[in-house]
């Protein structure tokens, strides 16, 4: 729930990148806050394991502006993908506001994508919420290892095995070319902004 | 679950006089009361520093409920205070309500123990607020 101060007039939303391992989560960020640096003041904190694996998650927070009197400051985090560090992903989900599921393209990764999405809905529902009335992104990341040769299920496929019943806004996207990155992190910003003008009248 | 406090302007202004009396004036360096999502409610410094207050919440709120976890193993259901000691500068943790926990940054002219009942202090006139 975005935190709401009436004295400051700021709002603070909390939007989390979760995924399967190794999808490119981090990278999302890394690439926001490379392109955006100008308008992000605070550094982007990382708390990596040795082999550069996120063990707890990233934070980048950073202004967007007004809206209605109000200035919003974003706060996106990343979620450690790999299956043992559920109690950490949990964590991390106390509280959010918006989702962007970045799953991987590679063919090798479908059933790991099926799994992290079906593990985001359960984590969801530990704190009540529905992953199908919470604003929800899709990213279809890593499309650009086609060219490598790399076989890549093709987006048709992902939208069948993911987005069948979420009927989410998705983007085939590149986190490492940054292809779709920033109109992934609008859409959500959108979405989740639009989630909280009511109580901002 | 998921824990909401909403709090008017009057409950915060409250809440930033009370965190000063108690804490700022004694000459601790900064105090942030936050939630466990890593929002950010009330923060107040005394002019001697500048800290990234944001990500400071975002990581306390990550440390707290891995701490959380250490204690459910030992059969505690939690550690409702903590204490990071530097050379410098450290941080002290406390517990206010079950969503809420008030962060104290200090250097070493401040004591520790007379911090600790500052704190409690801090901590008993804002449970009576909310």
């Amino acid at each position: 729930m975005a935190l709401i101060n009436p004295k400051k007039k700021e709002v603070q939303v909390k939007i989390v990148y979760y995924g399967p391992g190794r999808g490119g989560k981090t990278t999302n960020l890394e690439y926001i806050n490379k392109k955006f640096k100008k308008r992000i003041q605070n550094e982007m904190v990382t708390v990596k394991t040795y082999g550069d694996r996120t063990l707890f998650f990233d934070f980048l927070p950073f202004d967007i502006g007004e809206i209605k009197g109000h200035s919003i400051k974003v706060q996106l985090y990343t979620v450690p993908g790999q299956v043992k560090y559920n109690a950490t992903r949990r964590l991390v989900l106390r509280g959010v506001d918006g989702l962007v599921f970045v799953a991987d393209s590679m063919d090798l990764r479908r059933e790991m994508n099926i799994r992290s999405l079906q593990n985001l809905k359960e984590n969801l529902e530990t704190f009540n919420k529905s992953i199908f009335n919470i604003p929800l992104v899709l990213q279809y990341n890593k499309r650009d290892l086609e060219d490598e040769g790399i076989p890549i299920l093709s987006v048709d496929t992902l939208e069948r095995d993911l987005n069948s019943r979420l009927k989410a806004p998705s983007f085939p996207a590149s986190a490492v070319k940054g292809d779709n990155v920033a109109a992934t992190m609008k859409k959500i910003i959108a979405l989740t902004v639009g989630s909280l003008r009511k109580k901002l009248e | 679950m998921d824990f909401t406090i909403e709090f008017d302007k009057q409950q915060i202004e409250s809440i930033e006089n009370i965190l000063q009396e108690e804490l700022i004036d004694l000459g601790v360096q900064s105090v942030i009361l936050m939630d466990l999502a890593g929002n950010v409610i009330v923060n107040l410094e005394n002019g001697g520093a500048s800290h990234d207050v944001y990500s400071l919440a975002a990581l306390a709120a990550g440390n707290y409920g891995a701490v959380s976890a250490m204690a459910n193993i030992i059969g505690e259901q939690e550690f409702s205070l903590l204490f990071h000691k530097g050379a410098e500068e450290s941080i002290h943790f406390s517990k206010v309500v079950d969503d809420l926990l008030l962060l104290t940054i200090f250097n070493k002219n401040v004591s520790l123990g007379f911090l600790r009942l500052k704190v409690t202090e801090a901590i008993k006139r804002i449970q009576a607020l909310i």
